[in-house]
């Protein structure tokens, strides 16, 4: 029962976080944030659907430009109606996308997801009028559950309000998950994961379920692009370029995905690592680079992986050979 | 008549898998497909259970055409299957496995924030299962860990956990240790009785197991039927035995 204490310590950690470390730190922790429900979602999809997208920053775009529009043209201030609208946009581009999407499996999905969210990369760059093109749309501060907070100074609101708000969301939206995972859809999902011909024996719709599992994602990520407006004030579009999309699959894996806290564990050190790497070193490309190789050369279950061997290194490995139903029943 | 094929072909290109298959099984029955190797066993069972789409042919099930209905909706109706090689979810447990199959039956898949772990009937039908197959000791496992043997009990096992009417089993005792395929026999038996299943329909090369517990066999050489009878009237054909089970019957 140490799982639930440590969980409790981390989010305590991150509560105390603003009184103790550097403004510096705190305001990283606004992007940690927003990225950790962006992957609760996506792992849905990686770690229990066995699905891997190249195409999740469409879902960030989405939520961030709701945001942005919400509050640049449309008056709206309020990150309530703006997390509402951005979950539900979220769903409403997802759903015929992946409709289309889930029919394919492995590097097809990887593939189709990944020119949706080119289309999508393109659509912002190209449509100036609505979007700004490169030069983005302002991300207007968000009122907080009502409250303006307008005459704030910046960092104040954010390492304040604004850092306590995203925290919120990250404790709902993880409860949320938790529940999902340990549902008995959480369980179908695993069946199709595991063995997809099987779990069809058993009646259970495989493409139905990865269908659900794709929306929710979706929703995640676009809950999690819209917090990640605010502190950065404008929204363009390398937000839905596709190296972001696989950053967060790097994310995942960095973490280990076949635990349910790994993705955001790897969505931590993603963010620390690159930062300090940026900070100490000129090519800091290649060395932060070569540092994430090193870990999932070594560490092929994750960081998480390292700390829980067991089972999850076990699983990791294992997916890649022993997971695959024999061929026999393939028509 | 729960199950009935007519005309049933399949071809592979140009060689022909299945050539003219009719058979019906009936409520109350236990029936077994024997043939040698590559006789088209495997291949009659996945175009029973619409894993396979066949290249002529009907399949009815309980009176209904089953063309497009496919494993999940044959499922629903009420049949059950098993593979020849084992299919299990090597990352989930044995308990796991069967709460998947009773989750599917319930038809709670889509409860998305409802607690497995809470679900009372899922829990219990599971456990039922597992202690039938004598694998509750085994449930926290994994499937990937599991000896052989147990895999197949627990793909059998999950086909069960459906409570369906038909089963279709590919070699059940395949893998199994003959000193156990005894036990894993009088285990279907049962269970069969336990859920109330109306058919069996296994596919076995283990002709002492074949002859004792079915009603009815189906003999398939090259794709076609050369026999369907009671066990007494397949035993008594030499020419019949010699075909399809070979060298390895007349040493008994
Ligand atoms: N997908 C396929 N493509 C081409 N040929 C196939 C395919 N599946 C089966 N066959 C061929 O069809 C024939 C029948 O195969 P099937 O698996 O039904 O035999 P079986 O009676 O189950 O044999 P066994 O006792 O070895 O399980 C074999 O000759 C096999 O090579
Ligand atoms: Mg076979």
């Amino acid at each position: 029962m140490t799982g639930p204490l440590v969980v409790a310590a981390a989010v305590v950690a991150i509560a105390l976080a603003p009184l103790v470390a550097s403004t510096y730190h705190v305001l990283l922790m606004l992007p940690f944030m927003a990225y950790a429900v962006v992957l609760l979602g996506l792992n849905l999809l990686l770690g229990y659907a066995g699905l891997v997208s190249f195409g999740h920053a469409l879902f960030i775009g989405i939520g961030a430009y709701t945001g942005a529009f919400l509050t640049s043209h449309f008056k709206i201030r309020s990150l309530e109606v703006i997390l509402i609208a951005a979950a539900a946009l979220g769903a409403l581009v997802a759903a015929p996308v992946g409709a289309l999407c889930v029919r394919y499996v492995k590097i097809y999905f990887g593939m189709l997801t990944l020119a949706f969210g080119m289309v999508f990369y393109t659509f912002v760059l190209k449509f100036y009028r609505l979007t700004g093109g490169d030069e983005g749309t302002p991300f207007l501060r968000p009122s907080l559950l009502g409250r303006s907070l307008e005459a704030m100074p910046k960092t104040d609101y954010l390492v304040g309000p604004y850092y306590y708000y995203s925290l919120g969301v990250v404790v709902v939206a993880t409860l949320c998950m938790w529940r999902i995972v340990h549902s008995p859809f959480g369980l179908c999902l695993k069946t199709i994961r595991d063995n997809p011909a099987k779990a069809e024996t058993l009646g259970i719709g495989v493409t139905r379920f990865r269908f659900h599992a794709f929306v929710i994602s979706a929703v995640y990520a676009a809950v999690g692009g819209a917090l990640l407006g605010p502190p950065i004030g404008n929204v363009d579009p390398t937000l839905a370029y596709w190296t972001h999309s696989g950053n967060i699959v790097f994310m995942t894996l960095l973490g280990g995905f076949t635990s349910f806290f790994g993705p955001v564990v790897g969505a931590f050190v993603f963010i620390y690592l690159q930062n300090w790497v940026m900070s100490v070193v000129p090519y800091w490309r290649l060395i932060f680079g070569a540092i994430l190789a090193a870990i999932v050369i070594f560490a092929p279950g994750g960081l998480l992986g390292l700390v829980r061997p067991g089972r999850a290194a076990v699983r990791a490995a294992g997916r890649r050979g022993a997971g695959a139903p024999p061929a026999e029943s393939r028509p | 008549m729960i199950l009935v094929a007519e005309g049933l072909r399949k071809l592979y290109g140009e060689f022909c898998a299945l050539d003219g298959v009719s058979l019906g099984v009936g409520a109350g029955e236990f029936v077994s497909i024997i043939g040698p190797n590559g006789a088209g066993k495997s291949t009659l069972i996945n175009i029973l259970t619409g894993l396979t789409p066949p290249s002529a042919g009907t399949v009815r099930f309980k009176e209904r055409e089953i063309h497009g209905l496919g494993p999940v909706g044959l499922a629903r109706l009420g049949m059950a299957r098993s593979f020849q090689l084992v299919h299990i979810f090597p990352d989930l447990t044995v308990l796991e496995t069967l709460q998947a199959a009773v989750v599917a039956r319930l038809g709670r898949g889509t409860r998305l924030f409802a607690s497995l772990a809470g679900d009372r009937d899922v829990q219990r039908e599971a456990l039922e299962v597992a202690e039938l197959f004598r694998l509750s000791d085994k449930r926290g496992a994994l499937a990937r860990h599991l000896p052989q043997g147990d895999k197949k009990l627990l793909d059998v096992a999950s086909a069960f956990a459906l409570r369906p009417e038909i089963i279709l089993l590919d070699e059940p005792t395949s893998g199994v240790s003959t000193a156990d395929k005894t036990a894993v026999m009088e285990t279907l038996v049962e269970a069969s009785k336990r859920i109330g299943l109306q058919a069996i329909l296994q596919v076995e090369h283990d002709m002492d197991i074949v002859f004792a517990y079915s009603d009815r066999i189906i003999a398939l050489h090259q794709g076609k039927v050369l026999a369907d009878g009671p066990p007494s009237a397949i035993q008594a054909d030499r020419y019949l035995i010699d075909t399809v089970i070979g060298r390895r019957a007349r040493t008994h």
